[in-house]
């Protein structure tokens, strides 16, 4: 193990001598399941991180106001991005980082969608001291480790469970009658962590939790859980899952012919443009939290939008959206440093004070706190109405009026 | 009410698990061989689904026909091309080579179709059926009378036609087949575009109610070795009462005692099943 550490710090050491002869370029390294179960999120992750690396190193000269870009803190160095696949795989996630590390010597790394890869991949990050910049995952578990390396950009469990409990009281106030909730969750970091926060924020805010189940996100077939909720009729499931199961429960709520009177989807699955795509026509008036939107025609956020679709042929989700907010960050971090030792980008990242006007996403700013946190961070909740989703929560980010009850198909 | 749903969906559950399983027990009962890449015969032939009906706007009959020859010409080139020769060598190679052959298969969808799910509309089977508050999903329903005909079908194959006796004698013995003046490469050829000719119209058939991505294939797979070792290595109707049983099992543990628990239930099973009657539900006795 020692003689691993050292040869670890030996190559980092080496990694960042021949960084700074060759002209300052900064190597970055992102984790993405590229293959396995959630691979459309992982390439979508993937596209929206090459171009946020694209604008930095200044080759869309028309999308301005985000921080960093022409890199001029690097004097004339671009950043270089290297992919490794880690298939949702924690252990993967793992042998990944530290290949990106010791063989690529990346300054940095970016990533990884699952949780449970993050988790386990930052330990990696964090013994040989290369700063981490988490986009997307969400499990509370993953920063307040006593960690230095690892910075997450994106809004946390803890936060968006209590929108989701003020968002249920709107409802109410609308009429409805909401009481019972019942929450459904993949059974790895991602959803058991949401579920924890989820189990606290109901019973703080007076509403009943009436059933929690858990399941395995490859699973094959999910009716034993449908007809649990058909059983137990809550007034407003919350879905924590990813592409496939996602998939699955919306044929499968329609084929068992029942509708929660309200269904929240967290994210991810509900967020990756397979989704509406497949099975959008059936998922009719599913709530889904975003902190990404389109903006005004010639807005900056627009801009990135078209970028994206001309890249990828979707538009641009919440998913992919904070995957290239967190490399803006990154790359506002690197230019600051000026330099590709990963010391350097650290002590940048901790230093890190964005404003709501140089970002793309919704968030408040981007600061992070002692534990990597940005305390920052913020999200809307969007309501799938045809073809694509609208902002309708709060009342004064809405664009479109809440439908409820959940429709399915119409 | 609900757990003679929860029953229902089970029996449709494992009758897709045994449409899925039928090709892969016919090459294992015939050859004593384990093929890895089942799984992705089944992909092979939800994509030919799927392509047959965005580009060429097929029905059922059509794109089920294509998935069904196209894999049965397919199984037949798999066999000259790759199974024969590795048949000569150790069985390490052998277990080997259709492990690799699923990996090519896999990432070669990755390469053409990308990592995109797709599904295919609903319309093609529409709607469910309501028998006094019990919802069957009428795919599932499709998919499940054709593995009922599919298991059938294979069954007196074997049982009552020449080709089936002669595909049954290669299996027994080699040589005396060849004595007899079978020729034992053509009877395992066929055997294997039959496996896969199965294969195809279950991809086909379980595309239109399940989404089609490239790892697909390794979800189902597993659940498909499992039924086959269930039922006894190489018995036909052995794969469906299994693929049945085990679909009943998964769905009743998941309602009972929760999704997470299925497989453990369904595995504890499986060993305690393989320890009390190593052959399985219907397999002879080696």
């Amino acid at each position: 193990m020692k003689n691993l550490v050292g040869v670890g710090v030996v190559t980092v050491a080496m990694a960042l001598s021949g960084g700074a002869i060759a002209q300052q370029n900064v190597k970055v390294g992102g984790l993405f399941p590229l293959s396995g179960n959630a691979a459309s999120a992982g390439q979508q992750a993937k596209a929206a991180v090459e171009l946020a690396v694209d604008i930095v190193n200044g080759k869309y000269p028309d999308v301005t106001g985000m921080p960093a870009v022409g890199l001029p803190g690097l004097k004339g160095g671009k950043i270089e991005l290297t992919f490794a696949d880690h298939q949702g795989n924690p252990s993967t996630g793992q042998s990944q980082a530290l290949r990106l590390i010791q063989q690529e010597k990346v300054s940095a790394l970016i990533g990884a969608y699952q949780s449970s890869v993050t988790f386990a991949g930052t330990q990696v990050a964090e013994r040989y001291g290369t700063p981490w910049v988490v986009g997307d995952s969400v499990a509370s578990n993953i920063t307040g480790r006593g960690f230095k390396f690892t910075f997450r950009v994106t809004p946390i469990a803890s936060d968006f469970a209590y929108n989701y409990m003020d968002f249920l009281n709107d409802v109410k106030k609308m009429g409805h009658p909401v009481k019972t909730v019942a929450t459904v969750y993949e059974n790895t970091d991602y959803g058991t962590s949401i579920a924890e926060t989820l189990r606290k924020a109901i019973k703080e805010k007076g509403f009943d939790l009436i059933a929690e189940i858990p399941y395995a996100a490859n699973t094959t077939d999910v009716s034993p859980q449908v007809l649990q909720l058909k059983d137990k009729k809550p007034d407003a499931v919350i879905f924590v899952s990813y592409t496939s199961d996602t998939i699955l429960y919306m044929k499968t709520l329609k084929q068992l012919d029942y509708k929660p009177p309200i269904v929240i989807g967290d994210d991810s699955g509900f967020s990756d443009p397979a989704f509406i795509k497949n099975v959008g026509t059936i998922s009719q008036g599913a709530v889904n939290r975003s902190a990404w939107d389109i903006g005004k025609p010639g807005s900056v956020t627009a801009k990135i939008n078209e970028l994206f679709k001309a890249k990828t042929g979707y538009d641009m989700d919440d998913t992919s959206g904070r995957n290239m907010q967190a490399m803006f960050v990154l790359a506002d971090a690197i230019n600051r440093a000026g330099s590709a030792k990963s010391d350097a980008i650290q002590a940048a990242l901790q230093k890190t004070d964005l404003k709501p006007e140089q970002l793309m996403m919704g968030y408040k700013g981007v600061k992070f706190d002692e534990t990597g946190q940005n305390t920052l961070a913020a999200t809307y909740l969007i309501q799938l109405q045809g073809a694509n989703y609208v902002a309708v929560w709060p009342e004064k980010s809405a664009t479109a009026k809440m439908q409820i009850p959940f429709k399915g198909s119409e | 009410m609900t757990i003679i749903q929860v029953i229902a969906s089970g029996l449709l559950l494992g009758a897709v698990y045994a449409l899925f399983s039928s090709g892969l027990t016919l090459i294992w009962g015939m050859m004593n061989f384990i093929n890895f890449a089942h799984g992705e015969f089944v992909l092979i032939g939800m994509y030919i689904a799927f392509l047959v009906v965005t580009y060429l706007n097929g029905g059922p009959l059509l794109f089920v026909g294509t998935a069904a020859v196209l894999l049965f010409g397919f199984g037949i080139v798999i066999y000259y091309g790759l199974i024969r020769h590795v048949m000569r060598g150790p069985i390490l190679a052998q277990i080997l080579s259709t492990f690799g052959l699923a990996l090519l298969l896999r990432y070669l969808a990755f390469f053409i179709f990308k990592a995109d799910f797709k599904t295919l509309p609903d319309t093609i089977f529409p709607g469910t059926v309501n028998i006094g508050g019990i919802f069957l999903g009428m795919p599932q329903l499709v998919a499940g009378g054709v593995a009922l005909v599919i298991t059938l079908g294979i069954h007196l194959l074997l049982k009552r036609t020449t080709i089936g006796s002669q595909l049954l004698a290669v299996s027994e013995d080699r040589q005396a087949a060849m004595l007899m003046g079978i020729r034992p490469d053509r009877m395992q050829a066929i055997a294997w575009g039959l496996s896969a000719a199965t294969a195809g119209v279950a991809g086909a058939l379980i595309a239109t109610f399940y989404y089609i991505s490239p790892t697909v294939g390794e979800s189902l797979a597993l659940t498909a070795f499992v039924v086959v070792a269930f039922g006894g290595f190489g018995s036909v109707p052995g794969a469906l009462v299994a693929g049945l049983l085990i679909g009943v099992i998964q769905s009743l543990s998941a309602y009972l005692l929760g999704p997470i628990y299925k497989d453990i239930v369904v595995y504890a099973m499986f060993v305690a099943l393989l320890w009390i009657r190593p052959t399985g539900l219907f397999g002879k006795a080696a």
